[in-house]
């Protein structure tokens, strides 16, 4: 897919190599039943199917509800949980390209130090018995990178690097409010210099003001470091803010990839539509009608035919009840997986656009 | 805020303050705001700035060891069509007649549906029970007006849902059962919590539909308690915001978002990334937000003047960490509480 896609493309700047491709991934949790003996009744379709890539240095915000997948996803890419099927493929800078799924138990601790993830809940995410120094020179101390006094010098630096004053090094997690200790979460992250972070909703749980720190914080690590991020959020504002291109994840599957611009201006898929104009707009004088979805978002385990969406979709015809849509390029880096896209006009954030 | 409509809720100089063993919290310390009949007051402020303890402060609900030690909240009651006034912090919290008002005339509709639902009772047993105790309906009336209600907050299958647990239904469907209970004894005032931040974007804009449309059908006066400014701008008529436990700024939507005064409300408003804002550049400029320097201060030792002073672009040396500001109108229905927009 990625490749195809450097040839077609005649946008103006020079893209970045790939550096992460995931194809047709999939994970498939099984339902269990029964006590003592337990038998397999069904699955959890929780990712199924999903294709994307990401460029180097570039931040590819992947969105959807509770439950689409995305937070899986990320995890897959970890290998966190081990994929039912599909290819994750990494340019790791050591070992070259590689395919995540099939890397043995030492070539997956060499290529996590490239590889790392920034939790959502700060509070929960670090352990409340160990030290700053224990908890950021950890990575550093269990990959044999550096010990003893070394070991305070990066661990010092790694701190003042996300703004926080090395002397709090000696102190546990809980003398730091969330923003702080979102900012350790990130210094920990960047122990080892890796190539790609995963961002599972890194600011949802913090209020605005410090939402606003951290994503600036985040920013400024990607230029400095050329950090290369997987945004996994909900919030569409934050999305659009951050990331070069956007993925829209539903039930499991992709929906909707493209640059933000093409994807917040002009959404190819009826779901993309629905989203953006959900959003509460901070404006008293824009109060818009938003597209109200009828029902609930699908079970992931008992999935409708066709195209999942079809249930809820205001534009659904007969031949999407019946036939599950492919993802397909349907304009230059803009993928969509809609039988209806060529035809549709619909509404992106600036109101409709006609063509 | 003029408006030529009834006063319902008078909070005046509140103060609600939480006793432990580090030290006293100042949760509301000098909450003043006015609520209309019919009207939707939006409360907006960070965590711990004090707005749910002041929702709490209203039905006369702060846990321990939480306690109201000062201030007024004067509730105008029409009883048979004659005004009585009275002062919820003079309550009893236990006593009869605070319980008659909580419940029936100012409901709550909390943040997590699954943790205010009962797991162990159903829908019905729960909706039910609010509306026996206040209207004195038998089982059978009762459970009729139930199924009116969750047919009015948009569930399917009223019928079928009222026999269902908390467990059996989706968050978006919980929280319809909470409004439903919550406006089943057609309360005077709704003091709606959060009550769309647990969910996701597509279920949020159902409930906010139909929270607006049940203002149009009720009448009733809604006070929304929310961090989220983008549900602020959309939903309210006029504003509070909060910082610290005191209001800061008070005005109509239209004036906080487009002409605020504080501070706080400037730098809060200039923190938020705005949906369409880089779609419109066509993704180029300013890449970086505005933020506010700095956290909020620990509530055990409060900085002196100005509660937001160590985190002001406009702060004066000298003053805001000396002085306390106090409200000041700076038009009509325009308060704010800053020395630097006295002197302006």
């Amino acid at each position: 897919m990625a490749e195809a896609l450097e040839n077609t493309t005649s946008a103006t700047e020079a893209k970045n190599p790939v550096l992460l491709e995931v194809k047709d991934l999939k994970k498939h949790f099984p339902i269990q039943k029964g006590f003592l003996v337990t038998k397999v009744v069904g699955h959890v379709k929780a990712v199924d199917g999903v294709s994307f890539f990401i460029r180097e240095q570039e931040t590819l915000g992947l969105v959807g509800e509770s439950g689409c997948g995305k937070t899986t996803t990320g995890r897959l890419i970890l290998r966190a949980y081990e994929p039912t099927a599909g290819e994750i493929w990494f340019n790791d800078r050591k070992m070259g390209r590689v395919n995540v799924p099939d890397l043995d138990k030492h070539q997956l601790k060499l290529m996590r130090q490239n590889m790392q993830m920034i939790f959502q809940d700060p509070y929960s995410s670090l352990n409340p018995r160990m030290t700053l120094l224990q908890i950021v020179g950890e990575p550093l101390l269990v990959n044999g990178v550096a010990k003893g006094g070394e070991l305070q010098d990066r661990v010092a630096e790694l701190l003042r690097v996300v703004g926080l004053r090395p002397e709090y090094m000696t102190r546990y997690p809980h003398a730091f409010s969330g923003g702080q200790r979102q900012r350790i979460g990130v210094a920990r992250a960047l122990a080892l210099n890796p190539q790609l972070v995963v961002c599972d909703e890194p600011v949802s749980a913090l209020d605005v003001s410090i939402q606003a720190q951290t994503l600036n914080l985040l920013q400024d690590l990607q230029e400095q470091f050329g950090l290369t991020y997987l945004f996994v959020s909900h919030d569409l504002s934050v999305v659009e803010h951050i990331s070069n291109r956007v993925a829209v994840m539903y039930v499991g599957k992709l929906v909707e990839a493209a640059t933000t611009v093409a994807l917040f201006q002009r959404p190819l898929h009826p779901y993309t539509e629905a989203l953006l104009s959900a959003v509460p707009k901070p404006d008293p004088r824009l109060r818009t009608e938003p597209i109200v979805l009828q029902g609930d978002v699908a079970d992931p385990a008992n999935p409708p035919s066709g195209c999942y969406f079809h249930p809820r979709c205001q534009y659904a015809i007969d031949r999407c009840k019946t036939e599950e849509p492919v993802l397909r390029e349907l304009e230059p880096e803009h993928f969509v997986s809609c039988h209806r896209a060529e035809e549709l006009q619909l509404m992106g954030v600036l109101g409709r656009v006609t063509a | 805020m003029n408006n030529n409509r009834e006063l319902l809720v008078e909070v005046k100089n509140l103060q609600t303050y939480f006793f432990l063993d580090e030290g006293t919290v100042h949760a509301v310390d000098g909450a003043d705001f006015d609520i209309h009949r019919g009207e939707t007051l939006g409360v907006v402020g960070e965590s711990g700035c004090g707005k749910s303890v002041t929702a709490r402060s209203i039905l006369n609900i702060v846990p321990k060891p939480g306690k109201t030690v000062g201030g007024e909240i004067l509730y105008h009651r029409k009883v048979k069509g004659v005004v009585q006034t009275i002062d919820l912090t003079k309550m009893e919290p236990q006593s009869d007649e605070m319980r008659q008002i909580r419940g029936a005339e100012i409901a709550m509709v909390f943040q997590e549906p699954m943790t205010s639902l009962s797991p162990v009772h159903t829908i019905g047993n729960q909706i039910t029970e609010a509306i026996r105790l206040h209207q004195g309906l038998d089982r059978a009336a009762a459970r009729e007006l139930a199924i009116e209600m969750l047919d009015l907050v948009g569930m399917p299958l009223p019928n079928r849902t009222i026999d269902e647990y908390a467990h059996q239904l989706s968050g978006g469907m919980r929280q319809r059962a909470m409004i439903a209970m919550a406006l089943s004894c057609h309360p005077s005032l709704l003091i709606a919590d959060e009550p769309t931040t647990a969910l996701d974007v597509t279920t949020e804009a159902q409930i906010l539909k139909l929270m607006r449309q049940l203002q149009d059908e009720l009448g009733m006066a809604i006070m929304y308690i929310t961090h989220n400014l983008g549900v602020i701008a959309q939903m309210t008529e006029n504003v509070v915001v909060m910082y610290m436990g005191k209001v800061v700024e008070e005005a109509d939507v239209d004036t906080i978002f487009y002409n605020p005064q504080h501070p706080y409300t400037q730098a809060l408003l200039q923190s938020i990334p705005r949906l369409g804002q880089k779609t419109a550049r066509r993704g180029a400029g300013q890449r970086r937000l505005t933020s506010i320097r700095g956290m909020v201060p620990d509530p055990y030792a409060l900085p002196k003047g100005c509660p937001f002073h160590p985190r002001c672009s406009q702060m004066i040396a000298g003053q805001c960490d000396q002085i306390e500001p106090q409200m000041i109108e700076v038009a009509p229905g325009h308060k704010v509480r800053c020395l630097a927009c006295a002197g302006a």
